[in-house]
């Protein structure tokens, strides 16, 4: 194996069968680097690629970044399958074998630690769209034309107030769903809303939240988050999972998942 | 760790999942560690500034008024501050409390 070794997880040991020929970043084979009795799960990367230089250039790349967000995410995925995996950042690269094994034996601790508390536990994300949540021109364009200059503000007012209604009552769902979701998960953590064109669907997102839930009760879970769907007119609840633990390999409280911007390096185990 | 099988099917993650789930899991979640190959932190952090205006408009949602996450204390900064002042001021009054039933409960000890 030449070039650089790029790290998509570290996890315990396992006898389950992966995926026949997992391939990774670049459809580069992985393999399993047993170290200390855990296992970093890694592929040869090109330098061409993954050095300094070109990898930061890559990164400005939203199409490279695409791609390789997705094989990074393929592997994470079928690691879920089988075991529980500490899923690394992405682009986390070393220069050979070597380096990896040292990774392992600096983090060996702290890897552990995360691997005993995430043990058997998978991510559930949810997110709440309002529908029709944007300005719609058409509609006020379609409205009854107004008679006077008093029926013109009376016509905005409603239609302000309307909206200001549709808003309030998507707190309200979204607080008490995640509530309830947030009861039945041993932890939860809330993400900055999306919505950009990268977003499937239509909508505006109120409620961006990671679950972690053990895998044995995941059917329940989906199951709630279900029963939720047609309980709000107006409002789409979409399911995503079950991810590996990305959202928890921090502990509550470190303040990862910072909604700021802020670069944590809280979670850093080296 | 045989479990598997009792996973439902998945929704979404892998293939299907949109791209900006896979981004912020990817990008901003998962471990940190410093590789070999050392990405500035700087660079990384202006890509997820720059990721997050397409990704994430969290202030077009402030200016709706949705802003309920932000007093979520892991999310923060702010929250953690009011958090503690909320606190402060909860521990200030519980001690309030326990000083005026010092008093009281010396009486009791003198009364036998």
């Amino acid at each position: 194996m030449t070039g650089l070794r790029y790290v998509y997880a570290v996890c315990r040991p396992f006898d389950a069968p992966l995926q026949v020929q997992l391939t990774g970043v670049g459809g580069a084979p992985v393999k399993m680097l047993a170290h200390h009795g855990l296992v970093a799960v890694v592929s040869p990367v090109p330098e061409g690629d993954f050095a300094e230089a070109p990898l930061r250039e890559h990164l400005e790349d939203l199409d490279w970044l695409g791609a390789t967000a997705r094989a990074h995410q393929q592997v994470v995925d079928a690691l879920t399958a089988v075991t529980t995996p500490l899923p690394l950042r992405l682009a986390t690269v070393f220069r050979d074998d070597s380096g990896v094994r040292v990774m392992i034996e600096s983090g060996e601790e702290a890897f552990r630690r995360t691997l005993d508390r995430l043990d058997g536990r998978v991510e559930w994300g949810v997110k709440v769209y309002v529908e029709g949540g944007e300005e719609q021109p058409e509609a006020a364009a379609l409205a009854a034309k107004p008679a006077s200059g008093r029926d013109y503000l009376r016509q905005r007012r409603n239609r302000a107030q309307e909206r200001e209604d549709k808003w309030r009552a998507a707190e309200r769902f979204a607080t008490r769903l995640h509530g309830t979701l947030a009861a039945h998960a041993e932890e939860s953590r809330l993400h900055a809303p999306q919505n950009s064109p990268l977003t499937r669907g239509s909508g505006h997102n109120v409620l961006n939240a990671a679950y972690l839930v053990p895998r044995a009760h995941s059917e329940e879970f989906v199951e709630l988050v279900d029963h939720t769907k047609d309980e709000e007119p107006g409002m789409r609840v979409e399911l995503t999972g079950p991810w590996a633990a990305y959202s928890f390999v921090d502990p509550e409280g470190t303040g990862a998942g910072d909604a700021g911007g802020r670069e944590d390096t809280s979670g850093e185990v080296v | 760790m045989t479990t598997a099988s009792r996973l439902p099917d998945p929704y979404g993650s892998g293939g299907g999942a949109n791209l900006a789930d896979i981004l912020e899991r990817v990008l901003d979640k998962g471990i940190v560690i410093a590789g070999d190959i050392r990405i500035n932190l700087l660079d990384i952090e202006l890509l997820t500034i720059k990721l997050r205006l397409i990704v994430a408009s969290v202030d077009k949602a402030k200016e709706m008024g949705i802003d309920w996450w932000e007093s979520d204390p892991s999310l923060s900064s702010g929250a953690r501050r009011d958090e503690l002042a909320r606190e402060n001021a909860e521990l200030r009054e519980r001690l309030a409390r326990l000083e005026q039933l010092e008093p009281g409960r010396a009486r009791e000890e003198e009364a036998p």
